[in-house]
C-alpha cells in the first residue's frame, strides 16, 4: 500500500502575543490516503481551521505562525518548500473551499476571470482556461455558466458562490480539496446540495477531500474517516461507522449525544456539553477536557494522554476504557 | 441613470450658484472698491459728484443686487465682464493663466499620486521595513510642513546654491520653448505634490493592508497567484476607491494651493490673476476666477464618482 497523500505530523502552530508565544494546535497527525474522504471535527476554537491553513501557509502571520511538525504532499515536506514551489502546490496539487463564500471571492472581478486566474496561475493558457471555466461552473451544477461567468460575487447568492468556489478549487484538478466549512454560512438546503454535489465529483476522480466542520452531522454520511479535535490535539481518530456506533473518548460520545436526532413528535431535550473549550493559555498539565468530562478522575489532572489505539481502527486520548464510563 | 444625470447636473448648478453669491457677497464687504483701488487716497479728494460718474463707470454704483443679477446674466450668456483695472474682457484675461494653472495642477497631480501610491504600495507590501519607514517619515514631513514654506525654501536653495531659477526670464509657455516650461513649473509641481504625496500614501497604505486582511486574498493566495498578480489585481484593485477619493480630494485642495505657489515660483497662473484681482478690487475677474476654481471642484467631484462606478460593480445597479 502507499503512503498518504498527505500527511501531517506533529504540527503545532500558535499566536505571538506580547507575552509569548501560546500554543493553540499543539501536535497534531493526520493522515489522508489517496481518494479517502476525512472529516475533521471540532468545536469553533479547537484549532482544525488552523491545521488545515497551515497546509497551504494561509495563516494571518503574524500573528499566527507554524511553530514546528511536518505537512507531507507525497513525502515532500511543504513548510520548507521554496516560494514557487508552494505557488504551485497552492490550488495546483492542494486547494482550498473557504467558510464564507460572500466574501472569499474579489468582489471587483467577475467570477469567471477569478477561475480562469486560478487556471492560467497553473500553466493553462488562457482558451484553455477560458473553455475549462464553462466546463467547470456546468460540473457543480450552474445553470448558464456563459452567464454565471460574466457576474460578479454580489450577484450571485451564496450557494451559487460556494459552487462557483468548489468550480475554482476543482478547476485544476487537485490531489486534495480541503473544504473549511463550506456549508456553515449556507442554510440548510443548500448545504445539502454541496455536500451531494462534492460526493458525486469526488467519487469520479481520485482525489482525496478534508471536510473540516463543527457539525457531526455533515460528516456522516459524507466522510469515510472522522478526526475529532480539542483545544488543539486530535482526541479520537476512527472509521465514520465505528465513531458513530461506539465512540471510544467521551468528548466524541458527547457530541453525538448533542445531535438532534430524526424521530419527529417523539421529542427529547438536546444534550448539551456543560462548560466551555478551555482558554489555549491556561490549558495546564492534565487532559484539557477534564473540566467538563463526566468520567475525569485525579490522574486526568495530572496528565495528558496520547492518541492510543483502541480497536478496529479506532485511536482515542483518554486515560480511561469506554467500558469504563457506565458507572 | 438618466435621472441621476440630471439630478446631478442641478446639484453642480446649484453649488456653482451658491459659489457665487458667497463670493459676491464677500467681495462687497471688503472694504473699497474698483475706485479706490485705482486712486488710493486721493479718491478722498473727489467730489460727490466726479464719485457718483467713476462709480457709474466702473459698475459699481447700482444697489449690489442688481449688479449681482446683471453679472450672472452676463455671465450665463458667456460674457464674463471686463476687467475693471485693465478694461481687456476678462474672458482674454483669465486663457492663458488657466493654461498655466491647469498644467501646474497636472504635473503635480501626476507627481502626487506616483509618489503617494508608489510608496503607499511599497509600505504596505512589507509594513515595517525601511522603505515604509522612509514613506511614513516623508509622509509625515509632507502633511506637516506648508506648500509655502516648501516653496520659498526650494526657491532659496535653488537660487543662492545653484544659481538656478528658471522663472528669472519670465515665464514660457510649452509650445515657445518645452524644455524652459517644464523646469519652470516641475518645482512648483514638486511643492504642491509633496502634500499630494502624503495624503495619498496614508490612504493607500491603509487601504492596501485592510485588504490583505480580507478573506479573498486568502483566497487569492490560496489558488497560487503569483506575487505581482496579487498585489494589483486582487490588493490594489480593492484599494482603488479610498485613493480615487483621497486623490480627488486633493486635487480640490490643489486648485487653492496654486494660489500660493504661483506666488512663490513667479507663474502667471490664475492663482497670480487672483491674488492682484483682489487687490485692484477687480470683482468682475474676482468672480469669474473663483467660479473657475469652483467649477474645477465640481467636475473632479463628478469624475470621481464616475471612477467609482467603473472600479467598484456594485455601485452601477442603481
Amino acid at each position: 500500500m502507499s503512503g498518504p497523500v498527505l500527511s501531517i505530523r506533529g504540527l503545532r502552530v500558535g499566536i505571538r502575543g506580547r507575552r509569548g508565544v501560546e500554543e493553540i494546535v499543539r501536535g497534531v497527525d493526520l493522515d489522508v490516503a489517496s481518494a479517502e474522504k476525512v472529516g475533521v471535527v471540532g468545536e469553533s476554537g479547537s484549532g482544525k481551521t488552523l491545521t488545515m491553513l497551515s497546509v497551504l501557509q494561509l495563516l494571518p502571520s503574524p500573528p499566527l505562525a507554524v511553530l514546528g511538525g511536518r505537512v507531507l504532499l507525497d513525502g515532500e515536506d511543504l513548510l520548507t518548500a521554496d516560494a514557487r514551489r508552494l505557488r504551485e502546490v497552492r490550488g495546483g496539487e492542494v486547494a482550498m473551499v473557504y467558510q464564507d463564500p460572500m466574501s472569499s471571492l474579489n468582489p471587483l472581478t467577475r467570477v469567471g476571470r477569478q477561475i480562469v486566474e486560478a487556471l492560467r496561475a497553473h500553466g493553462t493558457g488562457d482558451k484553455v482556461a477560458r473553455a475549462r471555466t464553462r466546463e467547470v461552473l456546468g460540473e457543480v451544477g450552474l445553470p448558464h455558466p456563459d452567464r454565471i461567468e460574466r457576474a460578479f460575487p454580489h450577484e450571485l447568492s451564496g450557494g451559487m458562490l460556494q459552487r462557483v468556489m468548489i468550480a475554482m478549487a476543482l478547476a485544476t484538478s487537485p490531489k486534495v480539496l480541503v473544504a473549511d466549512e463550506p456549508t456553515t454560512a449556507l442554510d440548510v438546503t443548500i448545504q445539502q446540495q454541496i455536500l451531494e454535489l462534492v460526493s458525486r465529483l469526488q467519487a469520479s476522480t481520485s482525489m482525496s477531500v478534508v471536510w473540516v466542520t463543527h457539525d457531526l452531522g455533515v460528516v456522516a454520511q459524507l466522510v469515510d474517516r472522522v478526526v475529532v479535535m480539542y483545544a488543539g490535539r486530535v482526541v479520537e481518530r476512527a472509521p465514520t461507522h465505528r465513531l458513530f456506533a461506539a465512540p471510544t473518548h467521551p468528548y466524541t460520545a458527547a457530541l453525538l449525544a448533542s445531535l438532534p436526532g430524526p424521530e419527529i413528535g417523539h421529542r427529547r431535550p438536546l444534550h448539551q456539553i456543560g462548560g466551555t473549550p478551555p482558554d489555549p493559555s491556561r490549558l495546564g498539565a492534565g487532559c484539557p477536557f477534564r473540566a467538563r468530562c463526566p468520567y475525569a478522575e485525579q490522574r486526568c489532572a495530572e496528565h495528558e494522554p496520547e492518541l492510543e489505539e483502541r480497536g478496529a481502527g479506532s485511536f482515542a486520548a483518554c486515560w480511561k476504557d469506554p467500558g469504563a464510563w457506565a458507572r | 441613470m438618466l435621472l441621476g444625470i440630471v439630478r446631478r447636473m442641478l446639484s453642480m448648478a446649484l453649488t456653482l450658484f451658491g459659489v457665487s453669491v458667497v463670493i459676491f457677497v464677500v467681495l462687497r464687504l471688503l472694504p473699497g472698491n474698483a475706485v479706490t483701488a485705482s486712486l488710493g487716497v486721493s479718491a478722498g479728494l473727489l467730489t460727490h459728484a466726479q464719485l457718483a460718474a467713476l462709480n457709474h463707470f466702473y459698475g459699481v454704483g447700482q444697489p449690489a443686487i442688481e449688479q449681482f443679477f446683471s453679472w450672472l446674466g452676463s455671465t450665463l450668456s458667456g460674457n464674463l465682464g471686463v476687467s475693471l483695472a485693465s478694461r481687456e474682457p476678462v474672458s482674454t484675461l483669465v486663457g492663458q493663466p488657466l493654461l498655466v494653472t491647469l498644467e501646474l495642477a497636472a504635473v503635480a497631480m501626476v507627481l502626487g499620486v506616483l509618489i503617494g501610491v508608489g510608496f503607499g504600495m511599497v509600505g504596505a507590501i512589507r509594513p515595517g521595513r525601511w522603505p515604509d519607514d522612509v514613506g511614513q517619515g516623508v509622509s509625515v514631513v509632507g502633511l506637516a510642513i506648508p506648500s509655502f514654506v516648501i516653496g520659498t525654501g526650494l526657491v532659496t536653495f535653488l537660487s543662492s546654491t545653484f544659481h538656478y531659477f528658471p522663472s528669472s526670464q519670465g515665464y514660457v509657455s510649452f509650445l515657445q520653448d518645452p524644455w524652459l516650461n517644464l523646469q519652470q513649473i516641475f518645482f512648483p509641481a514638486l511643492t504642491l505634490s509633496l502634500g499630494i504625496g502624503a495624503a495619498i500614501m496614508r490612504t493607500t497604505r491603509a487601504a492596501v493592508l485592510e485588504v490583505s486582511g480580507l478573506n479573498f486574498t486568502r483566497t487569492a493566495r490560496g489558488k497560487g497567484v503569483s506575487t505581482q498578480a496579487l498585489v494589483w489585481r486582487h490588493l490594489f484593485l480593492n484599494a482603488l476607491v479610498p485613493i480615487v477619493t483621497m486623490s480627488g480630494i486633493q486635487l480640490g485642495y490643489l486648485l487653492g494651493g496654486t494660489v500660493i505657489v504661483e506666488q512663490i515660483f513667479v507663474l502667471p497662473g490664475l492663482g497670480r490673476l487672483l491674488v492682484s484681482s483682489i487687490n485692484n478690487r477687480d470683482f468682475p475677474v474676482v468672480q469669474s476666477v473663483t467660479l473657475i476654481f469652483a467649477t474645477g471642484f465640481v467636475v473632479v467631484n463628478m469624475l470621481v464618482d464616475v471612477l467609482y462606478t467603473i472600479i467598484d460593480p456594485r455601485t452601477r445597479s442603481r
